[in-house]
């Protein structure tokens, strides 16, 4: 134990895998990237090596990169047109079916993000997987290691389609059942591709294109660059705002 | 003659009063014994964090109060926790305090309903009256510091929406309360509503009692939970347990004195830890944290009644500016017209932030891409964890037992769906 303290959970993960993590540290938060193909080794010594000890995965989640930086709002060039220049509704969610972004140029789409927890030595690990391929992305499945992770699997297979190599019951678990395609990726409408009503001649429900709710953007999504907390924490220390 | 046997398969819900909302669950079945048992999830599946994705920051807070919808303020902390971990802001202190004596009254909310509903699915149809009689007092504080009684959108990043008010709302005469009873209803109301609740404090200890005293000893109910879903503590971690699941097991783990956040520090308080792993161990780690819960709401209320202060920000791209300054200085409106247009931008990065949750750890892992509205957002449910190990831990029990199972589990779909 009196090693544990010396060194840093960065540390220790550097000397014990060397190249095979790229590992960060912000905030506190100890990150690690890695390859697929190296998750199922480093895994197994996250959670039986004495020095780690990783007993809980505590959650394990997709992500689709597509569109990361993405904005609606131009905020650079003009200002001159108001609310309505550049608020088309192209980022991510806010188009429907048929004018889904496509073809974008962007290297590793998705990736699966696990923490892992150690009750032994109070601390935690944030584990990222990218999958090589975007069009049938693949990362092995850790159910051998940790049984818990059985239904985060599912949920980001569900919801991302990212396929986890030997998971033993890969089947959809949010959506409904004979749903199609991965609603939370980035390419998937926010208002879905069907809607639901009954109908009263053939008597049953029936699936239909939507047609009762169209995209449309309320807030246009935008990243500023001027320093907007730095400056306004300024402005309060300033005490114009009592006078 | 020989006979064949064939198993049968049960469907479970999603309609049935035990599955706590909606669960189906199919059962496949050797006589009365569970031999597999596969969960259906995801009928109250509403995509929250793929809508949170759409909106500001801010706009997504009260979708959190309804996922786990018994436990509303503790996954707004999360929340919340999360972006002010990203903005790098820290709530004041008297903010810190109320969030602390809030998430504990939430807890006791929490855990009223499970008892309640956990004995009547198991028999004990009293106790659920008895733990609602608690459970409106407390709603009443929700409602007295934002309005709702559940979807409170109380917590905000920076601190808390507003300050305690300073006078308790008390029951009017109707033909419902009236006379001695509604003297005796309003007794504890006429002052504050810190006033109240050192009111309640005092007298929930022995509110608790009534409930133990129903059960703990009831011989019907120690039939229905000794020895029934046990769980060892390995097994409580290859799951993913947390929470009481994993403290009825023996693991004295609790985010609230091993990784503690607004001032759990500075509470005094111990934690409850199970011997057996059964469900009744559960039970009694249950009962014992809404006591403990309520030792800390004491601390709260004592500091918050000798320390007035800001509860919010100074930070008016985070939070808004007075309504009086709005009036007269310029840069107010456009601050504050600013933060509700468009919100605030948070810096890029990804963080992980956990509360100990009434049900387990409630985490939230935030992915900003330096914009206005987040960029990814998941949010992990202690029940959606606990859920998914039915299977191997109710394999082999009775029928009857997959009911106390889904009790002590303490689920609520709002969380395990999303």
């Amino acid at each position: 134990m009196t090693d544990m303290q010396k060194t840093s959970l960065a540390e220790r993960l550097a000397a014990r895998f060397g190249d095979t993590l790229k590992i960060s540290v912000v905030r506190n938060e100890t990150s690690a990237e890695l390859a697929a193909a190296d998750l199922l080794a480093v895994a197994t010594a996250l959670r039986d090596e004495p020095g780690f000890r990783f007993s809980e995965l505590v959650d394990l989640c997709g992500i689709d990169y597509l569109g990361y930086g993405q904005v609606e709002w131009d905020t650079e060039t003009v200002s001159g047109s108001g609310f309505s220049r550049g608020v088309e509704g192209e980022a991510m969610g806010r188009f429907d079916w048929a004018d889904r972004p496509r073809g974008v140029d962007q290297p590793r789409r998705f990736a699966a993000v696990i923490h892992l927890l150690s009750i032994e030595h109070n601390q935690r690990l944030r584990l990222r997987v990218f999958c090589e391929d975007d069009s049938l992305p693949i990362v092995p499945s850790v159910t051998g290691i940790w049984p818990g992770v059985n239904w985060f699997e599912r949920e980001a297979f569900d919801l991302y389609g990212i396929v986890f190599d030997g998971h033993p019951d890969l089947r959809r678990i949010l959506t409904d059942y004979g749903f199609v395609g991965h609603p939370f990726r980035k390419d998937f409408p926010l208002i879905g591709n069907v809607e639901v009503r009954y109908d009263p001649e053939q008597k049953r429900v029936v699936y239909e294109p939507v047609t009762s709710v169209v995209p449309r953007v309320l807030v246009p999504r935008v990243i500023r660059d001027d320093a907007d907390l730095l400056q306004a924490q300024a402005e309060a220390a300033d005490d114009w705002r009592r006078n | 003659m020989a006979q064949e046997i064939r198993n049968y398969t049960m469907n479970f819900g999603p309609q049935h009063p035990a599955a706590h909302g909606v669960l189906r669950l199919v059962l496949e079945m050797d006589g009365e014994t569970i031999v597999r048992a596969d969960p259906h999830i995801g009928l109250l599946h509403r995509g929250t964090e793929k809508l949170a994705e759409s909106k500001p920051f801010n706009q997504s807070i009260g979708y959190m109060d309804r996922l786990d919808y018994v436990s509303m303020m503790c996954n707004e902390h999360a929340y919340v926790k999360a972006i002010e971990t990203l903005l790098g802001i820290e709530a004041p202190e008297r903010a810190q305090y109320i969030r602390t004596m809030f998430d504990e009254i939430t807890r006791i909310l929490n855990h009223l309903m499970w008892i309640g509903s956990n004995a009547l699915d198991l028999g004990a149809m009293a106790v659920f009256l008895y733990a609602f009689r608690e459970r409106e007092e407390l709603m009443d504080v929700y409602e007295a510091v934002s309005g709702a009684r559940m979807h409170a959108t109380y917590y905000r990043p920076g601190g808390v929406y507003r300050d305690l008010p300073s006078q308790m709302s008390q029951y009017r005469e109707s033909p419902w309360h009236k006379g001695k009873d509604l003297k005796r209803l309003n007794s504890w109301r006429e002052g504050s509503m810190l006033d109240f609740l050192d009111a309640f404090t005092d007298d929930f200890p022995t509110k608790v009692d009534e409930y133990e005293e129903l059960l703990t000893t009831n011989r019907i109910w120690k039939q229905r939970t000794v020895g029934i879903g046990v769980i060892s503590p390995e097994q409580a971690q290859a799951w993913g347990m947390t929470g009481a699941m994993l403290r009825g097991s023996g693991i004295a783990w609790d985010l609230r004195k091993k990784q503690p956040y607004a001032k759990y520090a500075e509470m005094d308080f111990d934690i409850p830890v199970g011997v057996n792993g059964d469900c009744y161990d559960r039970y009694l780690v249950r009962v014992e944290e809404m006591r403990q819960a309520n030792r800390i709401i004491k601390q709260c209320v004592k500091w918050l009644k000798a320390n007035p202060g800001p509860v919010m920000v100074e930070n008016y791209k985070v939070a808004p500016p007075k309504r009086e300054e709005m009036k007269e200085s310029m840069e107010a409106l456009i601050h504050h017209f600013k933060l509700f247009t468009e919100g605030y931008g948070v810096p890029a990065g990804e963080t992980y932030a956990a509360v100990e949750a009434p049900k387990g750890e409630f985490g939230c892992y935030l992915v900003s891409d330096g914009a206005n509205k987040p960029f990814r957002v998941h949010l992990r449910a202690p029940g959606f964890a606990h859920l998914s190990s039915i299977d191997p831990i109710v394999s082999g029990h009775m029928l009857p037992d997959v009911v106390a199972m889904i009790g002590t589990y303490d689920l609520v779909f709002g969380e395990v769906d999303r």
